[in-house]
């Protein structure tokens, strides 16, 4: 709760004044009803329009003056609660921009925009009506209660009897409301789960002819939804009624006692409908309070998981040594890598690896046996689990991590370009990059003819993603990219996958030539992609099986033997 | 794909017929809501008979025992008109009770249908439907559309009626006690309605800004998340936040403009409403001072403006909630009203075997042999051996109308063959397939199956002979088994477990921490691309489908695992006709034919060998020398 709490710091002002400014509507309200019953009880009958006018006029001055007030306090309350909510969504987004790989794959990218939407909102809204309410309500009770003190202590006891029914009363809606309360959540989700697969599989629904059984699928979740809102929503109807009954009651009570005290001469009638209109706030006051209680335990999902993040101890931190990256060589030292620390199953076991300054490296071996894991090590994505990775001789856990990930660029499998032009895409690389840079990494990157291509050129717009490019000519952008780093390390990661063997070897070979002092480590599917490289590992359940040259390799590995014979035997033949 | 467009915010085109519309959906009992209706009146008239008599108790009950030190029966006429208030206390607080729980019913039942019928109506929809409208829209209507009704219902009804009777009732009484009085307090009433209603447009329009602020956030939120990753390896925190800053704090003004100016409603009719009973007050003192109406009648009066005019400000507040309500309950029944796909065919599949005497004939077994069951004219049926023969004459397509995706395709898949589609993407691929189980219709030509043309197939039939594999693999959440299963429902586990190894899944499966019971999250994201894409075919071969179409299926399979599943595939291919989509040139060498298409004609066909000797584009593209996007 803390957490939450310090986003307030900069609005503070507003968040401390709007329950101030609140105080005086709160006054103003609870003596309004006072002057209208001087205007009703002294001003009209003593048939003086000169008293009525001057009732009157203090009434409308209280009036526009409440105005005001409850004008400012909406201002200030909503700049408040708003300026705090956005200070919150600052703090979370900012903690999770410093999230390191592991973070992130624990968190997931859908489950940290629930997050920083719904939840944050629900927080926000939860502390414009904190600064609205909490304050109100007591203080009108307090107002209230010392109103009707004034004008009668005896009849204050009614009221005092009711206080503990009513407060047993919310304990008890509270408690059975709650699960009742949870479980509708969670139909609801489920219903919105439903529709939104549904949605996202609409062609396999049709091509399977499923849409009975969607529809099956469908109604039973929304009748589920709609059982239990209906048993939610009748507790809560029961509940009216209830708290109804008993602020009747206490107006009857107090009209039975206060109307004998008025008869034996203890009270006034006028007394003692203030009396009654003052017992009415206080009870309204403490409904009120109970509604904010049921809201705030409603906010306790959202804190809870708004705390989560900013709890999550980022794993990854800068080092401490002002290292430059002076060359990129590599090497791996008896690394072991598991994705958690209690898994068992260990990703990398004792890799052994030294790749030179300039080099190319390819990198061969079936999915989900550790390739992307062993060269995510590289740019300090992960940290080992034992060992050391060394860049330019040294730890990189020595690095500031910029420094590290400036010079080793990496070009992710899973890539992502974002909206904006194509050159505020590329400019990702480089901030300061001339259009001559970036025509050149472009060209290396074969993406410069089909950027000419576009009307608009390096300033084509790109919808959200990159969804109007084709996958390889994403995978080109996102290469040219990287190579505006002018990295010392460059890691492509199977980031040739969608383009022809043709232009993939056009980019291997621009890289070769144009980038001979850049070390080249390649993931690569294709055999091809990695037949020009100084030497290959083989990786094999985890481990380094075979790292020479590819003559060597084809020679005696069965794995690359293999995987050659397959992928090459037609071209070699036909191309022959 | 054709473009999508995008929705503006809208008030309702129509009100009463979208009105009468929710109405109809809220109960076929029309006496029910009558009964709801008088039980908000009686609730009203109750708190209003409450309020009056305040009046009786004191001046009856009390003042005239005031100073007499009353024996208890004197007290009695007092005891019994607090008697008589318990009485309406009580009736009241159960007439409220008692619409609560009917209108608690409706409301669910309301909803639960319209929900039901738009999401019946949605999987009856053509997929160009689909193609035009984001998922985000489509699940606001939902959530949020279908939450606006809830309120509209639930309490904005039952609030109107109570409001509106409280209204009536108190204008009644006062109108009964002065006419005079009455027009100034009306006249002040508009007044009222006139600031309320500046107030509330402005309110409008910011709340439409601060919308647009909040897409653009959230927009820029979820495509941050998204390339989380990517900022990391580019060390772009530190902009990225920036960026993030200046969106939010955009956000934050028009969302606090908006919150204000909504905020602001409650303390001006509440203080404006104060003002009016002063206003009231000073007039009426001056109407007594000149005579017109009487003292006693000016109190009571006064206590009436009091309770008049808290239900016109409601009224006025749930106006824009009902209004907003009815937008939402459009949208829906807009999509409710649509045409569904057209199934105009007459043609069905049905399960077929050979009875003794060598007859083809339909059965109600799976067989494994499937016939076209087709009328004829004389009412019988004629059957008609599915061989799985596709024909395409002369094919032209087009999404939008405008631009053409296909022109005059012709192809002639024999029964059993493999036919392979290669091109870059838009050349028309996809498109193909999307014909052949009528995801779309074709405007020129004709597609012949069997010899019968597709349109005169019922849909669900033709789809039903038809697999299909995407190269985006969606799952299901539920089990591995349950995925796999939506191939065919009455498959059982061992016809599972069978498809499973035919697609090479079974390896994994059995790896997974409860096996085939595993429970997949969302879209199956706790599997690699690869994994999702086995598990994709595996449900095709359960479905045992006798056409096949594999669009991209092994795209995300690495080839050693791809060669690892090849026989799997053969197997499942072997006697059916396939239509192959593959990028890669290697999974689709042994095709019996392989049509090269660029910008939706066909270029070039034959099978491989024919197809390098043609030193044409296959050849460029198979060598290498040519690009394929």
């Amino acid at each position: 709760m803390r957490n939450i709490l310090s986003s307030a710091r900069k609005y503070i002002g507003y968040l401390i004044f709007a329950p101030i400014s609140i105080m005086l509507e709160v006054i103003l309200e609870v003596y309004i009803p006072r002057v209208m019953t001087q205007l009703v009880d002294v001003g009209i009958p003593s048939h003086d329009l000169s008293v009525v006018a001057h009732f009157g006029l203090i009434m409308i001055g209280m009036s526009l003056l409440s105005l005001v007030a409850g004008t400012l306090a909406t201002y200030l309350s909503s700049t408040g609660g708003i300026g705090f909510g956005t200070e919150l969504r600052k703090t979370v987004f900012d903690k999770i921009e410093d999230f390191s790989f592991e973070n992130i794959d624990k968190f997931q990218a859908s489950s940290l925009i629930t997050r920083l939407t719904t939840d944050v909102n629900y927080i926000q809204n939860g502390m414009m009506m904190f600064t609205r309410v909490v304050f109100r309500a007591p203080f009108m009770m307090v107002m209230a209660i010392i109103m009707a003190l004034r004008i009668n202590r005896r009849l204050v006891k009614i009221f005092f009897v009711a206080m503990p029914i009513i407060l047993i009363g919310m304990v008890l809606v509270g408690y059975f409301a709650m699960p009742l309360f949870k479980k509708m959540m969670e139909h609801f989700d489920k219903l919105n789960q439903t529709v939104q697969e549904d949605l996202t599989n609409i062609r396999v629904v049709k091509a399977y002819v499923r849409g009975d059984y969607e529809k099956k699928r469908f109604s039973e979740t929304n009748y589920n939804l709609m059982e239990s809102s209906i048993r939610i929503e009748l507790l809560m109807s029961a509940m009216t009624p209830i708290m109804m009954m008993i602020i009747y009651g206490v107006t009857v009570a107090i009209l039975w006692n206060g109307g004998q005290m008025i008869i034996y001469g203890e009270m006034t009638t006028g007394e003692l409908i203030s009396f009654i209109s003052y017992i009415m706030q206080i009870l309204m006051g403490l409904i009120m309070i109970g509604m904010i209680f049921v809201n705030i335990v409603q906010l306790r999902g959202s804190i809870n998981r708004i705390n989560e993040v900013l709890n999550d101890k980022i794993t990854l931190n800068d080092g401490k040594e002002n290292w430059k990256v002076e060359e990129g060589s590599v090497e791996f030292r008896n690394v072991d890598f598991a994705y958690s620390a209690d898994s068992e199953e260990k990703v990398l076991k004792n890799i052994n690896m030294v790749i030179k300054p300039a080099e190319t490296i390819g990198i061969l071996g079936s999915t989900g046996n550790g390739k992307t894991t062993l060269v995510n090590l590289i740019p300090r994505l992960y940290d080992v689990t034992n060992g050391e990775v060394l860049v330019s001789g040294h730890d990189v856990r020595e690095y500031k991590l910029k420094e590290l990930r400036d010079n080793v660029a990496m070009v992710l499998q899973q890539n992502v370009l974002f909206s904006g032009t194509i050159k505020d895409n590329l400019k990702w690389g480089d901030a300061n990059a001339s259009d001559e840079e970036i025509m050149q990494a472009c060209k290396y990157a074969q993406a410069h003819d089909f950027i000419m291509s576009f009307p608009d050129q390096y300033d084509t717009e790109l919808g959200q993603g990159g969804v109007n490019l084709s996958g390889g000519q994403k995978q080109r952008l996102c290469i040219a990219r990287a190579l505006l780093k002018k990295p010392k390390i460059i890691i492509l990661d199977d980031s040739t996958s969608a383009v022809d063997t043709a232009t993939d070897s056009l980019i291997r070979k621009a890289l070769h030539e144009q980038l001979s002092d850049t070390t080249t480590i390649i993931i690569a599917q294709r055999v091809a992609s990695v037949l020009e490289a100084d030497k290959v590992a083989i990786i094999d359940n985890g481990r380094i099986v075979d790292y020479d040259s590819p003559e060597n390799l084809l020679k005696h590995n069965e794995i690359f033997q293999e995987v050659y014979y397959t992928q090459m035997k037609g071209v070699e033949e036909n191309a022959a | 794909m054709p473009p999508r467009q995008m929705r503006k915010p809208e008030k309702p085109a129509q009100v009463w017929p979208n009105v009468k519309r929710i109405m109809s959906y809220m109960t076929d009992k029309v006496w029910i809501l009558v009964i709801v209706f008088f039980l908000e009146v009686a609730g009203s008239l109750a708190a209003v008979a409450g309020t009056y008599m305040m009046t009786p108790i004191i001046n009856d009950g009390i003042t005239p025992l005031i100073g007499t030190n009353p024996e208890a029966e004197q007290l009695r006429p007092l005891l019994n008109m607090i008697i008589l208030l318990v009485v309406i206390y009580v009736a009241g607080a159960l007439f409220n009770f008692i619409s609560n729980v009917i209108m608690t019913r409706i409301t669910n039942h309301t909803l639960n249908r319209i929900r039901n019928d738009l999401f019946f109506k949605m999987e009856t929809l053509p997929l160009s439907y689909f193609d035009g409208h984001t998922h985000g829209e489509l699940m606001a209507l939902y959530t949020s559309d279908v939450q606006m009704i809830r309120m509209a219902v639930s309490s904005g009804l039952t609030q109107v009626m109570h409001s509106a009777s409280t209204a009536i009732f108190t204008f009644a009484m006062m109108v009964y006690i002065s006419p005079i009085m009455t027009l100034t307090v009306i006249a002040l009433m508009v007044v009222m309605v006139f600031i309320t209603r500046f107030i509330s447009s402005k309110s409008i329009d910011n709340y439409t800004k601060q919308q647009a602020a909040i897409a653009k956030l959230n927009g820029y939120m979820e495509e941050m998340m998204g390339g989380q990753k990517v900022v990391k390896v580019f060390t772009h925190e530190p902009t990225v936040k920036r960026t993030f800053n200046d969106i939010n704090e955009t956000a934050r003004k028009a969302s606090t403009r908006a919150n204000v100016y909504a905020g602001v409603m409650g303390p001006i009719t509440n203080n404006l409403s104060h003002v009016n009973y002063a206003v009231a007050a000073m007039m009426g003192a001056w109407l007594v001072a000149q005579g017109t109406i009487g003292l006693g009648n000016l109190a009571s009066y006064l206590q009436y403006t009091r309770s008049f005019s808290n239900p016109v400000s409601q009224i006025m507040q749930q106006f824009n909630s009902l209004m907003s309500a009815v937008a939402g309950a459009e949208r829906i029944f807009k999509v409710i009203d649509m045409e569904p796909e057209v199934n105009e065919g007459k043609v069905t599949l049905v399960s077929a075997t050979y009875d003794e005497n060598s007859n083809f004939v339909e059965t109600s077994e799976r067989t494994g042999l499937w016939a076209w069951k087709r009328p004829l004219e004389d009412g019988k049926f004629e059957l008609i051996r599915l061989r799985g023969d596709v024909k395409f004459n002369d094919v032209t397509f087009s999404y939008d109308g405008k631009k053409t995706v296909l022109s005059d395709v012709s192809f002639y898949a024999k029964p059993g063959q493999k036919i392979a589609l290669v091109g870059a993407t838009g050349a028309g691929k996809t498109t193909i397939t999307n014909l052949i189980n009528r995801f779309y219709d074709i405007q020129e030509g004709e597609i012949l199956y069997d010899g019968i043309n597709v349109k005169d197939i019922e849909k669900d039939s033709l789809r039903r002979s038809l697999g299909i594999v995407l190269q985006d693999t969606h799952l299901f959440t539920g089990t591995v088994k349950e995925n796999i299963r939506y191939g065919r429902l009455d498959a059982t586990d061992e016809q599972i477990v069978e498809a499973a190894k035919l697609a090479n899944a079974h390896e994994f499966i059995k790896m997974l921490p409860e096996g085939y019971d595993t429970m997949l999250t969302g879209d199956g994201s706790n599997l690699s691309q690869g994994q999702r894409q086995l598990l994709a075919i595996a449900r095709a071969a359960v479905s045992d489908p006798p056409v096949l179409i594999l669009d991209e299926a092994t795209s995300s399979i690495d080839t050693r695992t791809e060669a690892l599943i090849e026989e799997g595939m053969d197997n499942l291919m072997a006697g059916r006709t396939v239509f192959v989509i593959a990028h890669r040139l290697s999974t689709v060498r042994n095709s019996n034919a392989i049509m090269v298409l660029d910008h939706g004609v066909i270029i070039e066909r034959g099978d491989h060998d024919d197809l390098l000797e043609q030193k044409g584009q296959y050849y460029k593209l198979y060598t290498g020398q040519f690009e394929l996007d």
